[in-house]
């Protein structure tokens, strides 16, 4: 089993190295660029809701901190916007400990819905403090290379280190920690383990990489406002998504979250490369919506949670119980 | 002087519609023990059917209280018959799956509106949108005045519902312990179902009073999904009374934040009291109470 998870990381890896060199068209590039950085991103929110229990609806406070980061080196320290992959890191780490402070003295709903209220703060701030942020004008960069190429490698540089990263966390002593945590929080404490010691390892771990996310954004699109990297929908609720449509609690089902979603994404909004009406495009947001009722309606634990359960469909037995799928840790 | 009184007035005006709002999303939150994030987005829809009713019937928004929010009751009921009520025997590794997909019911219909509207700003210009008079050197927006009595009313008029009938009493006693209320002989699933098309149609009824004073579109859901949230935990997760006084406060906070800060900051300061209630005060007003 350890084995073959190795093997399919590295098959996948050696795929997508060679995927830009026979695929020349920039747009397809970019597609998976972003499909890569949604894998960082869902990957981090998954070590801290789907392993650790702690469901944040607040993820686009750190790829805001992060991109904010990077883009504030250049416009008031005057250096390049790459310093940010450096910074980036631990400035949504140095938030997501406040994030922590401030939401792990609560539990279960409570929880979502401060992490939720201090995302607003932090996108308000964003927007109001001028001197620092631009304000609503938001931070413009000129991007250091025209070629994808250079963004496609480090995008899945990126994302392979994350990927392997939380999956050693997650075959460490660490990683039982947080599933005890998730399982019951009570039964863990009463064995001696310190929750809030450990949901705080977990957050800096999910935010560290979330902000690399966020630095490495700016410097790929190179323009940002708070709108769109503060935004609870299209980052925080998309974080959510893409690890659920994958499946939650599992090491593969964010990344196969990020692709589905990123592409379900793209097919709408260019109305299916244009060969759907004008106005699919139009319902793009409506369709995003749609498929959150639809996924946590059915698809509960996700294309990898739920798989057996998808493998019974399709050999046309009686279907399993929802959540029959069983973990993968 | 005058000025911060007029605030004052201002604030506690508007904080009377908050807290009807607000005291929807709190029996959502003391029955089901979720946070209905749709919330604001229901009261969108609301006010939508009003405006409707307003261009092509020409109905004055107040008498629309009498159809919005009944409207929305229905579409509460389906909502959580058909969509929320079925996660809970789904068994799924992310326990808060319904707060998500209150998230995608919001999503849905803001989006919808937005499809069959568009994002234009829309308003309702009736004869009495701007009146005022003066008392002493306060002025009274007449519109604003009406809301909040009318608020009044409907709060008043949920609290009889809640102490005094029957079905009330089954609401309070589900909130209390839904497994020894079903002990008890009480239709736990439809009293949950009653309970969400209730707390729609409040927030209904504050869209509707809300029409003629506010602009409408379609993204006026998500603030006030927040406003609504913000009174729930100000007020204590699930405690009615004080839901109102969480209304209140929050109403003549931003007020003040509007005057004396900057107009722009006036949502900031909401959040702001939130996350200063999250970490010196986690239980809300209500703990303040029982001492």
């Amino acid at each position: 089993m350890k084995k073959r998870s190795t093997l399919i990381g590295l098959g996948l890896l050696a795929l997508f190295a060679v995927f830009p060199l026979v695929e020349g068209s920039d747009y397809y590039r970019h597609i998976v660029i972003i499909a890569l950085m949604w894998v960082v991103i869902g990957s981090s929110w998954n070590l801290l809701a789907g392993y650790t229990g702690q469901i944040s609806f607040g993820h686009a406070i750190f790829f805001g901190v992060g991109a904010y980061s990077a883009g504030i080196c250049t416009t008031k320290l005057g250096i390049s916007a790459w310093w940010g992959m450096l910074l980036g890191g631990p400035m949504a780490m140095i938030s997501g400990l406040l994030l922590g402070w401030i939401c792990f003295r609560l539990r279960g709903s409570y929880f979502n819905l401060a992490t939720l209220a201090v995302a607003e703060v932090f996108r308000l701030v964003a927007i109001y403090w001028r001197d620092l942020t631009e304000g609503m004008q938001g931070i413009l960069i000129i991007t250091t290379f025209r070629s994808k190429i250079p963004y496609y490698f480090l995008a899945l540089g990126l994302a392979a280190l994350c990927v392997f990263s939380i999956s050693r966390i997650m075959k460490s002593k660490w990683g039982f920690y947080f599933v005890a945590i998730r399982e019951d929080q009570d039964a863990a404490e009463a064995l001696g383990i310190s929750s809030f010691k450990y949901k705080s390892l977990s957050l800096m771990v999910s935010s560290f990489f979330t902000g690399l996310a966020g630095a490495f954004y700016m410097n790929y699109m190179g323009f940002i406002d708070p709108e769109v990297v503060f935004s609870l929908y299209f980052i925080s609720i998309m974080a959510i998504l893409v690890a659920m449509i994958g499946g939650a609690g599992t090491v593969w089902g964010p990344p196969v979250g990020a692709f589905v979603m990123v592409l379900l994404q793209e097919l709408f909004r260019s109305s299916f490369f244009g060969y759907a009406p004008k106005w699919v495009s139009e319902a793009h947001a409506l369709a995003f919506g749609l498929l959150v009722i639809l996924a946590i309606r059915y698809m509960a634990n996700g294309v990898v949670g739920d798989f057996p359960k998808i493998v019974n469909l399709w050999n046309r037995k009686k279907p399993m119980p929802s959540g029959a799928g069983g973990i993968e840790i | 002087m005058e000025m911060f009184i007029q605030t004052l007035v201002a604030g506690i005006l508007i904080g009377g519609v908050y807290a009807l709002i607000g005291l929807g999303m709190t029996l959502i939150m003391g029955v089901m023990r979720i946070i209905n994030l749709a919330h604001g987005q229901l009261m969108m829809v609301a006010m939508y059917i009003t405006l409707v009713l307003y261009e092509f019937l020409g109905l004055d928004p107040y008498y629309s209280l009498l159809i919005a929010p009944p409207a929305l009751f229905l579409l509460g009921v389906a909502i959580e018959k058909y969509l929320l009520d079925p996660l809970l025997k789904i068994d799924s590794i992310i326990p808060q799956n319904q707060i998500l997909m209150t998230v995608g019911i919001g999503m849905v219909l803001t989006e919808t509106i937005r499809f069959i509207f568009h994002s234009d700003y829309k308003s309702v210009k009736t004869s009495y949108s701007s009146a005022t008079f003066m008392i002493g050197p306060i002025s009274w927006n007449v519109p604003m005045l009406m809301a909040f009595a009318l608020a009044v009313l409907i709060t008043a008029g949920l609290f009889f519902f809640l102490l005094k009938t029957d079905t009330g009493k089954s609401v309070r006693a589900t909130a209390q312990n839904k497994d020894a209320a079903m002990i008890l002989g009480i239709n736990a699933e439809w009293i949950t179902q009653l309970t969400y098309g209730l707390g729609a149609a409040m927030a209904a009824a504050g869209g509707t009073l809300l029409l003629p004073i506010y602009y409408l579109f379609p993204d006026v859901g998500g603030p006030f999904t927040l406003k609504s949230f913000i009174i729930t935990v100000l007020g204590g997760m699930g405690s009615t009374v004080g839901a109102i006084f969480g209304g209140l406060v929050l109403g003549v906070a931003e007020s003040l934040g509007a005057t004396y800060i900057s107009m722009a900051l006036k949502d900031a300061v909401g959040m702001v009291i939130f996350v200063l209630v999250l970490v010196f005060l986690p239980g809300g007003l209500k703990t303040l109470t029982r001492v």
